[in-house]
């Protein structure tokens, strides 16, 4: 099946939120703060604009509360009197012209008595700089197993190491974006979102609205990677507040400098690793101290370093550690999800840290791994006992087979002698990512979803679950249809609209495919009992069924529902967190190869292999394509992607001065699928969107350092930050020997 | 100040009074409402606005509406959808917003075999950023769209 909407995204026909034609529509902008902490003393409206002809709107008329719901309240949806980073919202304004809203911005003076701002996440702040609670921390996480301590105190070898990673952009190809208008007194917000259930859930807080008087609807939405999980709501309460100030439709779309400035990053982190092995390479004691930025409010911080610490060990058999995470305040943008939430960071660390480990024994850094990766039967740091099916030494092997490691070592070996400037190097990583919400967090979110059989015949399929380009569209489409042995071309999904469609949750933790997709199943299988059709019966006795039905009744639809149930074999103790942290684990071991100029310090990724065991593949196309996209994404935030920050703001805010990969930088990438499908998951898939973008930045780090000697611990590993790690080679290379290629 | 331009577009002849300051962009997508071509950073970076003037790829974000005055521009809208089959079977397209730019470089480029010949696609894809897709599947539906159409 191809991809449902793709020839109309090629044929430029996919109408975006920026797309659609409305009548009589405003143009919605936000004046941000230009100070990183402080108290507003004034807002100057300059008189080179005439503002009676304009819509204002500030904190003080947010009808209910003035805050964006997301786990706490602490994010003001405009600021009323204090700002906490340069570009946080203070006013919105509207005018019918984008070219005046636009200079009316420019037009506002906001004047902050600053205080110091808290700047650098890695430092404690001063009594002064406390913002939130009595440390700065907005959460803070201990995950202990065994006895730490004792098996530090028996192991044969401690072997240390502190790994650091900046933050990352999402860079939507799509800017964030929204559409608000009051139809017959309900609020009805169109835009690019993952999750229009949050949108809808903010902005009822914000406006004091009734769940009734709030209509959230998605439109295509040109990428998400996380960007539009919690920020969409931001944007959909100021472009509501507009739309319900000047009574008109107002749209807000973001240029791409207001989108990369003030929209939420990837955590920065740093995180120390104190690692006790024994004489035969097996990890006894494992000491993780996780620190993240969090930026200037909580968002969903707290969840980012849970996910973090629990990915901290990797996908290794763990007896005695202790895990502690923290997530602190700074006074910059906020931090929000991104693609991996808090995996990539994690297995960064992890993942460079058995390459130092297997260094320091001097044992080859896939023999460290296959010692010491999780068996069937094996518990993890949870203490979540392991019994999947999945061969993860057998699919590690299969990637060091595919990248030809043995072989490539050792021509890089001849490589690296002979030539004057450039040094080859090959490396990997071993990762896991647990597939949807952590813990009893899909118990909460109480996904539901229905099948409905409509009179002209056909399906509908109806999730809250986005088109982000992932492919969910397609992917449900396909479940249904085998699920019920419909044409596929019958089956139709409703648009995702809180009006119109159940809550099935976000579209976010790589949990659609598994947990919704197999809610689709459900109530498909439900879909079938209401019509009385047996589970055996093929398409055609149930589109007979459906035609009877419809002919029984005419204005009734039946309707197929399926609601989440936890497997009841899955514990989990929220507090300390012990026991079954996810319903399903993806697996995936990626080989990067490497060519480092020693001249510039510029490392080039040559080649990539990606396996991995995420269940049963739905569709290898777009299964082969959630792998390459993570992949080239990962890269970018491994070697060019840097967020440059003055005084907590993005200085870099463009697509000319942050570079995001071209096709000139992504190398080839082989990936192979392993499958070992999971029960609780549709058609047996676990969570695929993520893991891809766990395993890149390690092993091209690794691969680095195996080319240069060096200890790259620290991402973006940009020419300038690498050139300060690497010996260079003077320009022109060894005596003369090197002309530049 | 307002200039009043003649242009064909997409191969009909087209008359407007626009502001000199206007992009090209602007023009296609807001007065002329054809809005295949996405702003993606405004800077000619990304591609995402990709149309022909006068049979080369340009980024309408760069161009100003009156340097198109006696130019023929053709837009995404005016290819037909027949000749996309490829790059949809090789994964090129994802979220979608750099698709219609994507697709404008590689038709051309399927009907230029001597540039397709000379420069590697890698190279000649090069300005138009994906975040989706890691490329293989853009670099992939090219070479096939050009395969396709040379036979």
């Amino acid at each position: 099946m191809d991809r449902l909407e793709g020839l109309s995204k090629l044929a430029g026909l996919e109408r975006y939120v920026g797309d659609l034609l409305v009548e009589g529509c405003w143009w919605g902008a936000t004046v941000r703060s230009p100070s990183p902490r402080g108290r507003i003393r004034r807002i100057r409206f300059r008189p080179e604009v005439d503002w009676s002809d304009f819509a204002v709107v500030d904190a003080r008329d947010i009808p209910g509360a003035n805050c964006i719901r997301h786990i706490e309240d602490d994010q003001p949806a405009l600021a009323l009197d204090r700002v906490r980073h340069v570009h946080e919202p203070v006013l919105l304004v509207a005018h019918p012209s984008r070219s005046a809203v636009r200079r009316a911005v420019r037009a506002v003076e906001i004047e902050v008595d600053e205080d110091d701002p808290v700047l650098d996440f890695r430092s404690a702040p001063r009594p002064a700089g406390i913002q939130h609670g009595t440390d700065n921390v907005f959460s803070r996480i201990t995950i202990e197993k065994g006895d730490l301590e004792s098996a530090m105190a028996e192991a044969a070898y401690i072997v240390e190491g502190v790994y650091e990673t900046g933050a990352q952009e999402h860079v939507c190809l799509e800017t964030q974006g929204m559409l608000a208008n009051v139809e017959d007194g309900v609020v009805v917000v169109r835009g690019s979102m993952q999750c229009p259930f949050y949108v809808k859930e903010a902005i009822s807080h914000a406006l004091a609205k009734s769940g009734d008087e709030v209509r959230v609807i998605q439109t295509p939405t040109g990428g998400g990677f996380g960007g539009k999980e919690d920020y969409p709501s931001m944007i959909g309460v100021h472009a509501a507040l507009l739309a319900q100030r000047v009574g008109h439709p107002v749209r807000m779309i973001y240029d791409r400098r207001e989108d990369m400035a003030a929209t939420p990053k990837r955590h920065p982190s740093r995180i120390r690793h104190r690692t006790g092995v024994d004489a035969n390479g097996r990890l006894v004691a494992q000491d993780v101290d996780i620190l993240l930025d969090g930026g200037a409010y909580t968002t969903l911080s707290p969840v980012v370093v849970s996910r973090a610490a629990i990915h901290a060990t990797g996908p290794y058999a763990c007896t005695n550690a202790r895990v502690r995470g923290r997530v602190v305040l700074t006074n910059s943008v906020p931090c929000g999800a991104f693609r991996g939430f808090g995996g990539p960071q994690a297995h960064f660390a992890n993942e460079r840290h058995m390459d130092v480990i297997a260094a320091s024994l001097g044992m080859d850094p896939a023999e460290l791994r296959r010692r010491n990766l999780l068996r069937d039967g094996d518990a993890t740091l949870t203490g979540q006992i392991i019994e999947d099916g999945t061969d993860r030494v057998a699919l590690m092997d299969r990637a060091l087979e595919i990248a030809s490691v043995p072989e490539k070592r050792s021509r890089h070996r001849e490589f690296n002698r002979s030539h004057a400037y450039l040094r080859r190097g090959i490396g990997m990583a071993a990762v896991h990512h647990g597939c949807g919400f952590t813990g009893d967090g899909e118990d909460r979110l109480d996904s539901r979803v229905e099948v409905a059989g409509l009179a002209d015949g056909a399906i509908e399929v109806r999730t809250a679950s986005t088109e982000m380009g992932q492919g969910a569209t397609t992917i449900l489409t396909k479940l249904a249809a085998d699920r019920l042995d419909f044409d596929p071309r019958r089956v139709r999904i409703a648009p995702p609209d809180t009006a119109r469609v159940p809550d099935s949750g976000p579209t976010v933790a790589s949990r659609t495919a598994m947990i919704v997709g197999k809610l689709v199943e459900d109530a498909c299988d439900d879909l079938r009992r209401r019509l009385g059709v047996a589970p055996s019966c093929d398409g055609e006795a149930l589109a007979e069924a459906l035609r009877g039905w419809h002919l029984a009744h005419p204005r009734l639809l039946p309707i197929g529902e399926a609601r989440y149930r936890r497997a009841s074999a899955q514990g989990w103790d929220a507090s300390r967190h012990r026991g079954d942290a996810y319903g399903a684990y993806s697996w995936a071991t990626q080989v990067a190869e490497v060519e480092v100029d020693l001249r510039t310090g510029v490392a080039r990724v040559v080649d990539f292999v990606s396996v991995q065991d995420v269940g049963r593949v739905l569709d290898r196309l777009l299964a082969t394509g959630q792998v390459e996209g993570g992949v080239a994404q990962s890269l970018g935030w491994a070697l060019l992607e840097q967020v440059r920050f003055d005084r907590g703001a993005m200085i870099n805010p463009s697509l000319t001065e942050y570079a995001v990969p071209s096709c000139r930088d992504v190398p080839p990438i082989r990936v192979e699928f392993v499958e070992s499908p999971y029960a609780g998951g549709g058609q047996g898939a676990r969570g695929l969107g993520e893991i891809p973008a766990d395993g890149p930045a390690p092993a091209i780090a690794n691969a680095i350092a195996d080319a240069t000697g060096s200890r790259p611990d620290a991402l973006p590993l940009t020419a300038e930050r690498l050139a300060a790690v690497i010996e260079l080679v003077p320009r022109g290379g060894l005596d003369g020997a090197g002309t530049p290629t | 100040m307002s200039v009043r331009i003649e242009f064909r577009l997409n191969g009909r002849p087209a008359a407007v009074t626009v502001d000199e300051s206007l992009r090209l962009l602007d023009l296609l997508r807001d007065e002329l409402g054809l809005r295949g071509a996405k702003e993606g950073c405004a800077e000619g970076r990304c591609g995402a606005c990709c149309v022909l003037l006068d049979g080369l790829p340009v980024n309408a974000c760069l161009v100003l509406a009156v340097q198109v005055r006696g130019s023929a521009v053709e837009t995404i809208e005016a290819r037909d959808e027949s000749r996309l089959q490829a790059l949809l079977r090789s994964g090129a397209t994802q979220c979608g917003a750099c698709s219609p730019g994507v697709a404008q470089t590689v038709l051309w480029i399927a009907e230029h075999p001597d540039v397709a010949e000379s420069f590697a696609l890698e190279d000649l894809l090069a300005g138009h950023l994906c975040r989706c897709t890691g490329y293989r599947g853009i670099v992939e539906g090219a070479r096939r769209t050009i395969e396709a159409e040379k036979a």
